[in-house]
């Protein structure tokens, strides 16, 4: 973690769809270098807030600046200054590795150059220069998951965001991918991430906590359940979001 | 006395011997046997792409195996497939339910299907129906995530079947709602219900009486989850400092390391060395850690859980 401008900072964020408060006045800052683990059950309203901060969806009220630009006015700018991953869908099964990544990297505006040079270093640094011209179907999960890691950091992102990235992958499969997160946030990209494992809510930096749309626990793992007097993230992650579990938006 | 009658007396839930399912050039089954007991709450555990859903469509009779056997409640899923299905409920991977019908109307078909009615077996479903009834009227595809699962998991209780079969239930559900699952599933087996339940989730493995890890379409083990924890079989300790990720690095230097990998907000090393006392190990580690400058270290053995037997077997 370093000093200076945060690289997310949100404020008052708000998102309603008619009478229903999606997001509920939201507020933190994220810095450069940090994983910053952003949980919450399913329906608390990570999603929402995620799609305003990739530039997805306009906000009903508050602000937010994602690599320093505004979410209003600068949601193409912000686009381009991020990189995305989700275990759901990331890479196109009927491409190989290599048509993948020349893919991703035309998107995001890199010269040929640029792409010939990064995905050459890409597939060497990922053991993949064998695989190069295998369709992604026919590679390992854990394999396609480190590749789509990869290819959304081609363009140099400022941050990252990973939706669930190991949603059903083998444990240890599941602790490389950590471990790629860490190389990643050491060399200066901020990564926000979210999981349902709370084993791994313990390897961010910090964490923040959406039950029904706001924000009940933000800060370090151990600060928190220090805080709560949780033994354990679960216990933490149950604490506050049970009471809300009855009036669950159905 | 009928064939079904004495298969029903004497046969456990569910039996597979040699099982083999191929697709095309993959092999998604590559020879696994079991045995699950009448009213057992089994679970196969493992990742994506380790054969779950296969097995769990071949017990459902939806798929036929292409060698090997298995038999469900003393019958075989090859020939006697429609005796099965009137005795198992089986609630898909995926959502499968239909998302334009209301809630009410979902479960009124499936029941229709089987030749019942919701009224009919309404203390069956009471539990977990009653918490969906509010949202009767509300379609399907507009529930929540939880909430259509609730009611995936109704459609399949309600024509009493024997047995459940339920295909990661839990994939992509938040912590709250896995609890909460996995409770309705504790209360449906005291009621008698044998449940097979597939899941990628190793910390689900202690709510079942027996599991199978499965990986690459192998069963890797089957057994109570405390004695698979329990096969761990060399020393392990958990290891913390202050700088987390140097020191899974650092460790990797450690001229004794079998394996060692992030768990929590501590590291679990183990040692290549299975008759070493554990005690001396921790000391031996702790020293190497601060010797390298690591501060705030803390290093003590500790029991193995089901997640390091995984990954012993994994490795």
């Amino acid at each position: 973690m370093t000093g200076g401008a945060p690289v997310i900072e949100v404020k008052d964020l708000t998102r309603t769809f008619g009478a229903f408060v999606a997001v509920d006045h939201i507020g933190f800052e994220v810095q450069a270098g940090e994983v910053f683990g952003f949980l919450g059950a399913n329906g608390a309203g990570k999603t929402t807030a995620i799609r305003m901060l990739t530039g997805l969806l306009v906000p009903s009220a508050g602000q937010a600046r994602v690599a320093g630009h505004d979410v209003y006015t600068g949601s193409e700018a912000i686009k381009r200054s991020i990189g995305y991953m989700s275990q759901k869908f990331s890479l196109y099964e009927d491409l190989t590795v290599r048509e993948n990544a020349r893919l991703y990297g035309g998107i995001y505006g890199l010269t040929d150059g640029e792409i010939k040079d990064r995905v050459g270093a890409m597939l060497t640094r990922l053991n993949l220069e064998a695989a190069a011209d295998t369709r992604v179907s026919a590679i390992p999960l854990g394999w396609r998951q480190k590749l789509a890691f990869s290819v959304a950091l081609l363009h140099r992102p400022t941050i990252v965001f990973l939706d669930e990235p190991t949603s059903g992958v083998d444990p240890i499969t599941r602790r490389q991918f950590w471990e790629l997160i860490y190389e990643t946030a050491r060399a200066g990209t901020t990564v926000l991430v979210t999981t349902h494992y709370m084993d791994e809510a313990e390897y961010c930096d910090r964490i923040s906590i959406m039950v029904a749309g706001r924000i009940e626990a933000l800060g370090t793992p151990s600060d928190l359940k220090r805080d709560f007097g949780a033994p354990s993230m679960d216990e933490l992650f149950l604490h506050l979001a049970r009471p809300a579990a009855g009036s669950a938006r159905p | 006395m009928s064939v079904a009658a004495s298969a029903d007396a004497v046969a456990p839930a569910a039996r597979a011997s040699h099982l083999v399912k191929r697709f095309g050039e993959a092999t998604a089954l590559a020879g696994i046997s079991f045995t699950v007991g009448a009213g057992e709450l089994f679970g196969f555990i493992g990742p994506d792409g380790a054969g779950k859903s296969t097995l769990l469509r071949i017990l459902a009779t939806l798929i036929i195996p292409s060698a090997g056997t298995a038999e469900v409640l003393g019958r075989d899923v090859v020939r006697q497939h429609w005796d099965i299905r009137a005795r198992v409920g089986y609630m898909p991977g995926r959502f499968s339910l239909y998302p334009d019908l209301a809630v009410e109307e979902n479960l009124a078909f499936f029941a229709s299907v089987f030749g019942t009615t919701i009224a009919r077996e309404y203390d069956r479903i009471a539990p977990i129906y009653s918490q969906l009834e509010p949202f009767k009227e509300r379609r399907a595809g507009a529930l929540s995530g939880g909430m259509k699962q609730k009611l995936a998991l109704c459609c399949a209780l309600v024509h009493r079947p024997e047995l459940l079969l339920l295909d990661e239930p839990t994939t992509g559900v938040d912590a709250v709602s896995r609890r909460e699952f996995w409770e309705l599933l504790a209360q449906l087996k005291a009621s008698g219900l044998t449940i097979i339940v597939s899941t990628p989730y190793m910390d689900e493995a202690d709510r079942c009486d027996r599991v199978a890890l499965i990986e690459g379409g192998k069963i890797l083990a089957t057994d109570t989850p405390s004695a698979i924890a329990g096969s761990f079989g060399r020393p392990l300790l958990s290891v913390k400092a202050k700088d987390r990720y140097r020191a899974l690095l650092v460790l990797r230097e450690f001229p004794h390391l079998h394996t060692v990998f992030p768990f929590g907000e501590v590291l679990h090393y183990s040692d290549e060395r299975k008759d070493a006392p554990p005690d001396q190990v921790a000391a031996e580690v702790a020293d190497f850690l601060r010797a390298k400058g690591m501060e705030a270290v803390e290093v003590h053995p500790i029991a193995a859980g089901i997640e390091d037997s995984f990954m012993e077997r994994l490795a």
